[in-house]
């Protein structure tokens, strides 16, 4: 059991984290930035609390009340970075030795050969790091931390600098930690990862605890991702994944009103899921327009244009009428003029896909409570 | 001609013993300086930096003289040394030794510090949460990594430990057997009339000890730079 009570300003940024992290893999998830990392640091005692308390099966680690702070060397954490930042100078044999003979023998409990065999690194031992391929150093550097018998493994973001294919390769080797009977700190911001390894997850928003719990109570039961967080404005669509055009790198989505066409998501058919388009990637025109390289233009209806008047910017937004949803433009008050721009008009909207980003996608996938994506 | 006279053969071992025992004394005070110049921010820093520096810039003569009045036997450190401990300085070998390392402290001092700060402190925050202390994180992360710099800084010491001469010549004088270096030797023995094939003998036999000792060094840092090849790879 990891109990973790922190709290810290970085500059203007303040952490504020409390969470308990039982056996099994935790994940900190949440946006880049959210404070993640620095709440990681503070477990493993590179960065120093303001105020708080962190224990580990009953050992304090740090507490700020009786005056309590372990150096990291003492603290028995394993660490894997999102760098690996094995030693350089070392073999892969000597850099997974490296914490061995601080554990206490008796605290021990995971061989050498243990370790190569969970990882498969037997044939990558007498290599250097340089040598190695990305997912190889970063399965290095999980035995590493094992082997130094940690009471608790903390992992920030170990596969963010990886490609989909070296994920796809080493995600299995993660999950296998399950098994090590301790506490696993999962950072991430990819929710593929987290739905695939985690138990419990903890979601870190702007330096707070947002909510934690078990993984797929809140990755149903809770809206992650929501337009207020956007400080644009823009427009939520419900759509649903209607198929999947490999050959062309697109996924069509179906909404009352009409088709949205995205690049290529990992999502089920038939999986309901929330697009956000933002006011400003939108455009209107008031014929059909041809030759244009924007993959998704949709028929509907002007219902609002923004108020004139001396106080307004250059811009305005309008709102269209596609289906059952309104969709929100932003458009300058030149165009609304020239264009002649005004309610009951029938124009096209314009829809830059390449807003629709992947990750934007599975999110919503999961936040809408459908089949879980997997890489 | 070719054949050293025993004075002769005296100056090049007292240059080589000089020089080398300057290069092991100063050598790990150089690896402190350059590690709290690399890693540490402390007040005065700079003017600690510009200190060390000084032998580089200042005129050696005065170097020499300036060690004279401070380590001389009526100087404040050298009465201080020579009642407490018996060490006498002035006029010694072991002065030579002190000039020698003072003039070539920063010359060994600064191709340390680069490579220590070429060294990724993160390294050693990785090395921390694997249970290592900081010495002992230094010792088997930091130091080996760095330690093609090291290897650069105590070559340079040496040679020019074994080229000093005028702060030598300052400090303890032209003492034949005692404090006359290969330089004091090709000196005196230009002051001398009919002195010249003897200091043409001793100028080859500096020129040859210097190219044997820049080819090791040449040698001796690749063979390093080799050992710890992924960290110059990257870097």
């Amino acid at each position: 059991m990891l109990e973790v009570d922190v709290e810290r300003r970085l500059g203007d940024f303040r952490v504020e984290a409390r969470f308990r992290s039982d056996r099994g893999v935790t994940a900190l998830f949440g946006r880049s930035g959210a404070g993640k990392t620095s709440i990681v640091n503070m477990v493993s005692g590179l960065l120093k609390p303001d105020r708080g308390r962190i224990a580990v099966d009953g050992h304090v680690l740090f507490d700020s009340a009786a005056g309590i702070d372990l150096p990291p060397w003492k603290r028995r954490l394993g660490y894997v970075f999102q760098e690996g930042r094995l030693f350089p100078h070392l073999t892969v044999r000597r850099n997974l030795l490296y914490g061995r003979r601080f554990a206490p023998a008796v605290a021990r409990y995971l061989t050498m050969e243990q370790v190569v065999e969970l990882l498969d690194l037997g044939a990558l031992l007498r290599r250097r790091p340089h040598s190695l391929s990305g997912g190889e150093k970063q399965r290095v550097a999980v035995g590493r931390a094992l082997l130094s018998s940690p009471r608790a493994l903390l992992m920030d973001e170990p596969l963010a600098s990886l490609d989909v294919l070296m994920k796809r390769e080493i995600l299995p080797y993660v999950e296998r930690l399950d098994e090590m009977g301790i506490p696993i700190l999962y950072v991430s911001h990819s929710l593929d990862e987290v739905s695939r390894l985690a138990r419990n997850l903890v979601l870190v928003s702007a330096g707070r605890v947002a909510a934690s719990g078990d993984v797929d109570e809140i990755l149903n039961g809770l809206e992650l991702w929501s337009p207020e967080d956007e400080t644009e404005t823009g427009t939520m669509l419900t759509t649903r994944v209607a198929r999947h055009d490999a050959e062309a790198g697109i996924t069509h989505l179906e909404f009352r009103g009409g088709e949205l066409r995205v690049p290529l998501a990992d999502i089920p058919e038939g999986v309901a899921v929330r697009v956000w388009i933002r006011a400003r990637d939108v455009g209107v025109a008031t014929e059909q327009p041809r030759g244009l390289s924007l993959r998704n233009v949709l028929r509907g209806t002007l219902v609002e244009v923004g108020r004139e008047g001396a106080d307004a910017g250059p811009v305005t937004e309008v709102g269209l009428r596609i289906g059952d949803t309104t969709l929100t433009a932003l458009v300058t008050r030149g165009a609304v003029r020239e264009l002649g721009l005004a309610p009951g008009q029938e124009v096209y909207a314009l829809i830059k896909s390449a807003n629709l980003d992947r990750r934007q996608l599975s999110l919503v996938a999961a936040m809408a409570g459908g089949p879980r994506s997997r890489v | 001609m070719w054949s050293l006279s025993a004075t002769e053969i005296e100056a090049l071992r007292l240059s080589v013993h000089v020089a080398a025992w300057s290069t092991a004394a100063g050598l790990p005070l150089a690896v402190a300086a350059a590690h709290l110049l690399a890693r540490r921010g402390f007040w005065g820093k700079e003017i600690v930096n510009a200190l060390l520096h000084m032998p580089l810039v200042l005129p050696p003569v005065v170097t020499g003289y300036l060690l004279l009045l401070l380590l001389g036997r009526r100087g404040p450190v050298g009465a201080w040394l020579e009642q407490t401990f018996g060490l006498v300085f002035a006029f010694r070998w072991t002065g030579a030794v002190v000039a020698a390392a003072v003039v070539a402290f920063p010359l060994m001092v600064r191709p340390i510090r680069l490579s220590l700060e070429a060294v990724d402190p993160r390294l050693e925050s990785a090395a921390a949460t694997l249970g290592a202390n900081r010495l002992w994180s230094w010792l088997t992360v930091t130091l080996p990594l760095s330690l093609p710099g090291i290897v650069v800084g105590a070559i340079l010491g040496f040679t020019r430990s074994l080229g000093e001469f005028g702060a030598t010549v300052t400090f303890v004088s032209n003492i034949p057997g005692e404090t006359q270096t290969l330089s004091l030797a090709v000196y005196s023995a230009l002051q001398v009339p009919g002195g010249e094939p003897g200091a043409m003998r001793l100028t080859v036999i500096i020129v040859l000890v210097t190219i044997v000792a820049l080819v090791a060094s040449e040698m001796l840092g690749r063979y390093v730079a080799r050992k710890t090849r992924g960290y110059t790879a990257d870097a």
